[in-house]
């Protein structure tokens, strides 16, 4: 009974997820006739999409991770530069800007009349590099994800107290030593977890993969759900190749999950890389500096390529739009509305998390759980629309729930990034804190405002921050529903593309681009601090 | 217990006046269509304000992605639908949304109706259309292919950027188009167009926007695309190909709905979408040609060597039973 009092919160965030996911699925599948898997499943074309979705998903994890790996351990080791808040902030803005904005400002630099084939011909080589192909979908995933998992790497490293760093001075260990014992073991237990998102977000990918693979031989699943559900009204198609696509990520969840460790329990003040043994050498100065200088080159060039075209176009024209501001001011309570869900179900289950952790030592069972609050991304939105839609439909609810529902959508697709960034350090401090709070006589709300509350802040802050500026970005959910005439900014911006407003649109995605910036700076200022 | 007076009277106020507007509560016309119809650019908001003046109603717009979201739309809501009217339907979608049987007949004389063949069709009612096209940047390009087989079988043919048939409306013409041109040779055609495709995008603003970005000389787009860069930019840059052996046409309808609680101003709605006011404004605002000859001429930047002269395009029923299957001829073609 009492581990059923730790417990509540998250077997309801639990049942709530597996009615919307499953909800959803079952809903689509009921609206049509029946197919059957193993008819879907002796199609050849159907195997090489899922064959070519899983092996373009696994490559661009391995270069995406392990380039952040290498970054991640630039950036720890050289914990003062000028620019580094700057340059981690900025690293903030791709996962958030919409698809085809990413697109542009990819091509802008890597393609055919991009900057670095023009720089290429300067020196005499001729349309050398071709972006369009397999090199452009792990271009486009590595320019998402390398940003998302420093950020989320980043405070493992953060997480090493001083005084191993003391200690490992006076025993003088080499760099190779403190990445094996100091390094590797803070971080082994958030790699599979951060794995698991990237492989999830590379293996649902849509446009990127269509538009810059080069032709129909780059598909991924998502299209062909995109594809049955649109184009061939084949809802129960759609709904099998759903389930397809979260059975194959599923299968991926668990065999990270055999992966995941102990967390270990350490935790310490904030460190100051000075105190690390292996950072005056002049290589090692000379390397850090190439890797975080490559790395930060790759990704501000797009994001300057957008900006740049951004200020050359009427920018009075379309700030002085109305209906911009209108669409902003939408965007905005969506992203507030799906934040406050989001962190609801987040808190919900990594409460529970820590409980199972602390008084049944279920780690398995407690990582079952994060692992199906991150499985939300593995269903696509398109589905979770639909689904919603059909509710809504049967209820009656359509045309004053909308709002809401964009926002449940959108809190349930960010919920991966706020469990991922929130669970390491609130279970860390459970475990360090644990006998303290029973001996005080610590527990429930006094217990999170005096120990917990201290440690979490700045991952939330980052969490909530990140989720509410994916959720004013949208990711497309907002188009699935009907617009009304209300527009929301990013659909605005589809507006603009499908208009040949073409420049106007790039003045509008500097302005997403900037307001998600500011939400993002704002929920810092007001939680971070 | 000023304030509770207060208080009642303001309830009593807001009662009254909910009362008095649900008493004078005008009728509401519910048009489904694709959002870059009703977006700020598109004819949406101009039809709104003058068919209000004209009806004594309320016009209310659903944007919806586009037209196959619309169908899709119509499909899940079968009867229950809200909609009176659906607009922006083409051609390779009417025969897919009479088989829903949710549509009504028009009801109207199609007499001005000014396409190439006799429209027919009792339930749907074209109001414009359009031609696809490849698109070139004149400064990159000077001799431009002249014919559909020209483009796709000379391999010193130019690059191109296409849309998905799978996921975009171009995207499906262009096997359609394809197919007038070659028949069963299409598979041939394409093998051979293969090495000339940049990339194939999801859609249209896709496409378009990397060709204005200078990764391709060339673009599918639409015949009335120059008019609009003239019209708006005052640029001669980017022009059309003209292909002698003809270019796919693309048909947009507008139709009632049989569940419509508004039946006869549904009907009205319908024929003012053929009525000069509308068909004036569609070819700047929608970049599409009139369905009925107006009474003025098209706007100048519409040149009348981008018309064509021989015009292609397949019955809605031959697409409807043919599409799944030519996608998947495609696909084995160019998916190597």
């Amino acid at each position: 009974m009492r581990v059923l009092s730790g417990i509540w919160s998250g077997i309801a965030v639990v049942v709530f997820l597996l009615i919307v996911i499953g909800g959803s699925i079952t809903l689509t599948a009921m609206t049509s006739t029946s197919v059957s898997l193993s008819s879907a499943l002796a199609d050849p074309y159907l195997i090489g999409v899922i064959r070519f979705t899983i092996g373009q998903a696994v490559l661009s994890t391995v270069i995406s991770v392990s380039l952040a790996l290498i970054v991640t351990r630039a950036l720890a080791r050289r914990s003062k530069f000028p620019g580094r808040g700057l340059l981690i902030s900025l690293m903030g803005l791709p996962v958030v800007m919409p698809v085809i904005v990413a697109i542009f400002g990819i091509t802008a630099v890597f393609g055919k009349s991009g900057l670095l084939n023009q720089l290429l011909s300067l020196f005499g080589v001729e349309q050398s590099f071709t972006v369009y192909g397999l090199t452009g979908i792990l271009l486009a995933h590595t320019f998402f994800n390398l940003p998302l998992t420093i950020r989320l790497l980043l405070p493992a490293w953060e997480s090493i107290p001083r005084e191993n760093w003391r200690l490992a001075s006076m025993l003088g260990m080499s760099s190779r030593q403190l990445f094996r014992l100091l390094e590797w073991p803070s971080i082994s237990d958030r790699l599979p977890g951060i794995c698991l998102i990237v492989f999830l977000l590379c293996f649902t990918s849509f446009a990127v993969v269509l538009t810059l693979g080069g032709g129909p031989s780059a598909t991924t699943i998502e299209v062909a759900i995109y594809q049955a559900l649109r184009y061939d009204f084949e809802l129960s198609q759609a709904a099998l190749l759903a389930l397809l696509q979260l059975s194959l990520c599923t299968v991926a969840a668990l065999g990270l999950l055999k992966w995941f460790r102990v967390f270990a329990a350490t935790s310490g003040r904030k460190v100051d890389a000075r105190d690390r043994p292996d950072i005056h050498s002049t290589t090692g100065k000379a390397i850090d500096v190439f890797c975080i200088g490559i790395c930060a080159i790759f990704l501000l060039l797009p994001i300057a390529m957008i900006f740049y075209s951004g200020i050359r176009g009427p920018i009075y024209k379309v700030i002085s739009d109305p209906i911009l501001w209108l669409a902003s001011a939408r965007s905005l309570i969506i992203a507030i509305l799906a934040t406050v869900i989001s962190m609801l179900l987040a808190m919900g289950l990594i409460k529970s998390v820590r409980f199972l952790r602390e008084k049944t030592k279920q780690q398995k069972g407690a990582e079952l759980a994060l692992t199906i609050g991150s499985m939300t991304v593995a269903i696509p939105p398109m589905v979770i629309g639909t689904g919603f839609f059909l509710i809504a439909l049967r209820t009656h609810t359509l045309t004053h729930a909308t709002l809401i529902m964009i926002a449940l959508v959108n809190a349930v697709m960010v919920l991966p990034y706020l469990l991922r960034s929130i669970s390491p350090p609130y279970i860390q401090a459970g475990e360090q804190y644990y006998k303290l709070c029973r001996h005080l006589g610590l527990s429930g709300l006094q217990r999170f405002r005096l120990i917990d509350w201290p440690i979490i802040r700045k991952p939330t802050a980052f969490a909530v921050g990140l989720g509410g500026a994916l959720s004013f970005g949208d990711m497309g959910v907002a188009a699935l529903f009907d617009t009304d005439g209300q527009v929301t900014l990013p659909v605005m911006l589809y507006h603009q593309l499908g208009a040949y407003q073409f420049n106007e649109a790039s003045v509008t995605a500097v302005f997403l681009l900037l307001l998600c910036v500011s939400f993002f700076w704002a929920i810092n200022q007001i939680i971070g601090r | 217990m000023k304030t509770l007076k207060l208080l009642t009277a303001l309830i009593y106020g807001v009662c009254l006046s909910t009362a008095g507007s649900a008493y004078a509560e005008t009728p509401t016309l519910t048009v489904y269509t694709y959002s870059s119809f009703t977006s700020e650019w598109g004819p949406g908001p101009l039809i709104k304000k003058a068919y209000e003046t004209r009806c004594q109603c309320n016009l209310k717009f659903v944007g919806l992605e586009d037209g196959a979201a619309l169908l899709s739309r119509l499909k899940l809501e079968g009867n229950r639908t809200s909609a009176d009217v659906v607009l922006g339907l083409d051609t390779s979608l009417i025969a897919e949304a009479q088989a829903t049987e949710l549509l009504a007949p028009h009801d109207l004389n199609t007499d001005d109706i000014n396409l190439a063949v006799t429209w027919s069709d009792p339930y749907s009612l074209p109001y414009d259309f359009g031609y696809f096209g490849f698109v070139y940047d004149s400064e990159k390009i000077q001799t431009p292919p002249k014919t559909l087989k020209d483009l796709m079988l000379n391999p010193d043919s130019p690059p191109v950027i296409i849309q998905d048939p799978r996921t975009s409306t171009p995207g499906l013409g262009l096997i359609l188009w394809a197919r007038k041109v070659f028949g069963d040779d299409d598979i041939n055609a394409w093998e051979k167009f293969a090495s000339k495709i940049v990339t194939v995008t999801k859609g249209w603003s896709e496409a378009y926007g990397l060709f204005l970005k200078g990764e391709a000389p060339m673009v599918l787009s639409y015949t009335t695309s120059p008019a609009y860069h003239r019209h708006i930019e005052n640029s001669e840059r980017y022009r059309v190909a003209m292909f002698d052996d003809g270019h796919y046409q693309q048909v947009e309808v507008v139709a009632r709905l049989a569940s419509s609680k508004n039946p006869t101003l549904a009907q009205d709605f319908l024929s003012f979408m053929l009525s000069d006011d509308v068909q004036k404004i569609l070819p700047t605002t929608n970049w599409m040609l009139p369905a009925v000859k107006t009474g003025q001429p098209l706007p100048e930047a519409f040149k009348e060597n981008e018309i064509p002269k021989v015009v292609l395009g397949f019955t809605p029923e031959e697409v409807s039973a043919n599409r799944k299957n030519w996608i998947k001829r495609w696909l084995g073609a160019v998916a190597k």
